[in-house]
């Protein structure tokens, strides 16, 4: 079902755990699993003076897929501008992880959104704008947790 | 430890060398049509007919009762289908529960398009359904109740005698999917009121593709598969007869050593779950007593089961899950749902089913590994 590579990051996830005051942090739940992921990133400048993440830790729930995008996303961004983590797209976890199972694929949607949403959670700790980009994500991110609140609510009662 | 660890016997078993070495001789030297006029064909035939009342008589039925099919599924299919189509104008009402297997539940949801209407019994916190809501849910157009015998993920045993009682006073037919306790428990189908029982081999350390229907005398069905009309009619298709051979077999060494296995393997789970429930945040799933020997089923708090099945899978040893993250569909275990586990609960769930080989050295082997993996994904899990 997984290839070596996601078997791998599964087996030996990277940069997992919490990083103590933390900039930014993004949690989202995937509607569709009910799976959980926790970013955290750290972000300093760097000789240009541009902002970089410094440092990215994830913590997660979920199956070898989920613990495996969120393993990679955090090679992939670590030291990486800010506005080069804005534009970051789920497309580049698959194509690092050399493919995962289609019906896997949210998986790595769910790792992009974690860092759209740690990226909102530190501009807003910072009071300062929010670039639309990270916006519009956050509000499409925010109406799926809801969704998904009501979909755990409704099975539980 | 080098060797694999297999505990997921209610999945399938390896076929016991005896049953292998009693097929054999049915692939080249005795390899006949049963439907065959000459001798190679009923050579065949012999053997069909004497495997057929050995398997029967295993369950206190009458030789002619028993129809051999491809496996369980199509044992579900055979009993539904075809009683609801031969006593549509009596009725259109069938009962099931909500923790049927799949091959009941869908078969289920086909005849509803089909103009039948079905009930879905409730289940207690234990898998068990209530007596009582299946008096009420039985109607005066009710044609068939199908109930699993033992679920196959909880292993939790209905009180099948009560059911029988209950169908024979209220005259409607009782199914029951008994694939997995066939061979693991005795079963007399005149003692249980049963009309209509789905077994298999795969599940007892028969072969795969081999499985019967037991169809009581009278019960009135039509045949799901049509054509040069074996098995009395009920199930054309040519005989599997190596495979029935096997399932016989695998019935004789049941017959002998059923008993020994069912108190074997009963210490060695009870002594399996006490040990996995002193894992902080665990539960056990299904009944404390009513529950399949071989069979034990928990919930791990803060975690995932494909996750822990596949970090279990590296140390070597098997076992499944109940999670939406393993299913097809993403859902997690319609059972374990139905028994009021929340969400996560049945997302963590582990299924660990024993079986003849497994040893009290390979119990301790996984007792010693389930925590430290458990441990491992809870450190991954920002849930506390």
């Amino acid at each position: 079902m997984y290839n070596e590579k996601v078997i791998e990051h599964f087996r030996h996830p990277h940069n997992f755990g919490e990083i103590e005051d933390p900039d930014g942090v993004g949690e989202v739940g995937n509607i569709v699993c009910g799976d959980l992921m926790k970013l955290y990133i750290k972000i300093s400048e760097n000789e240009k003076g541009e902002k970089i993440i410094k440092d990215i830790k994830f913590q997660t729930y979920g199956c070898a897929a989920a613990l495996a995008t969120s393993s990679i996303i955090t090679d992939l961004v670590k030291g990486k501008t800010l506005n080069a983590a804005m534009e970051f797209s789920n497309k580049e976890i698959i194509d690092a992880l050399g493919g995962l199972p289609q019906i896997k694929i949210h998986c790595s949607i769910l790792a992009a959104d974690a860092l759209n949403e740690a990226i909102y959670d530190y501009f807003t700790k910072n009071k300062t704008e929010i670039p639309k980009i990270i916006t519009l994500k956050h509000e499409r991110i925010t109406k799926m947790n809801e969704l998904m609140k009501e979909k755990f609510q409704n099975q539980n009662e | 430890m080098n060797k694999r660890i297999y505990l997921d016997y209610a999945a399938t078993t390896p076929v016991d060398k005896r049953v292998l070495d009693a097929m054999q001789p049915y692939f080249y030297e005795n390899f006949g049509n049963t439907m065959s006029l000459h001798e190679e064909g009923r050579k065949a035939k012999a053997t069909l007919d004497s495997c057929r009342s050995n398997i029967a008589e295993f369950l206190g039925a009458k030789s002619e009762e028993l129809v051999f099919t491809s496996g369980a599924t199509e044992s579900d299919n055979l009993a539904l289908k075809g009683v609801a189509f031969a006593n549509q104008n009596n009725g259109k009402h069938i009962i099931t529960t909500k923790i049927e297997h799949a091959a009941i539940l869908k078969t289920c949801e086909w005849l509803e398009k089909h103009g039948f209407e079905v009930s879905y019994l409730s289940v207690d916190q234990f898998g068990l359904i209530d007596l009582e809501e299946l008096k009420n849910t039985i109607r005066k157009d009710t044609i068939l109740v199908s109930i699993i015998y033992a679920n196959n993920e909880i292993g939790t045993i209905q009180n099948m005698k009560e059911i029988g009682e209950i169908c024979k006073n209220k005259e409607v037919y009782l199914h029951t999917d008994a694939t997995q306790i066939f061979g693991k428990l005795p079963i007399d189908v005149n003692k249980l009121n049963i009309d209509l029982m789905t077994i298999n081999a795969h599940k007892f350390y028969g072969p795969k593709g081999v499985g019967a229907l037991y169809i009581r005398k009278g019960v009135s069905i039509e045949p799901v598969l049509h054509g040069g009309g074996h098995e009395s009619g009920l199930r054309s298709t040519t005989v599997n007869v190596s495979g029935i051979v096997g399932f016989s077999e695998a019935v004789n060494i049941a017959k002998n050593e059923m008993k020994e296995d069912e108190i074997k393997q009963t210490k060695l789970r009870n002594y399996l779950i006490e040990e996995v429930l002193k894992i902080s945040n665990s539960r056990l799933n299904g009944h404390p007593t009513r529950r399949l020997p071989n069979n034990a089923n928990f919930s791990f708090s803060f975690i995932e089961g494909e996750s822990l099945v596949l970090l279990l899978d590296d140390r070597g040893i098997s076992c499944s899950t109940g999670s939406a993250c393993s299913s097809p569909n993403l859902e997690p275990s319609h059972v374990l749902l139905s028994l009021g586990l929340k969400h996560d609960q049945a997302h963590g769930s582990l299924r660990v089913s024993i079986g003849k080989d497994t040893t009290k050295a390979e119990i301790d082997y996984f007792l010693n590994v389930l925590p430290d993996v458990v441990e491992r994904l809870r450190k991954l899990s920002p849930l506390r």
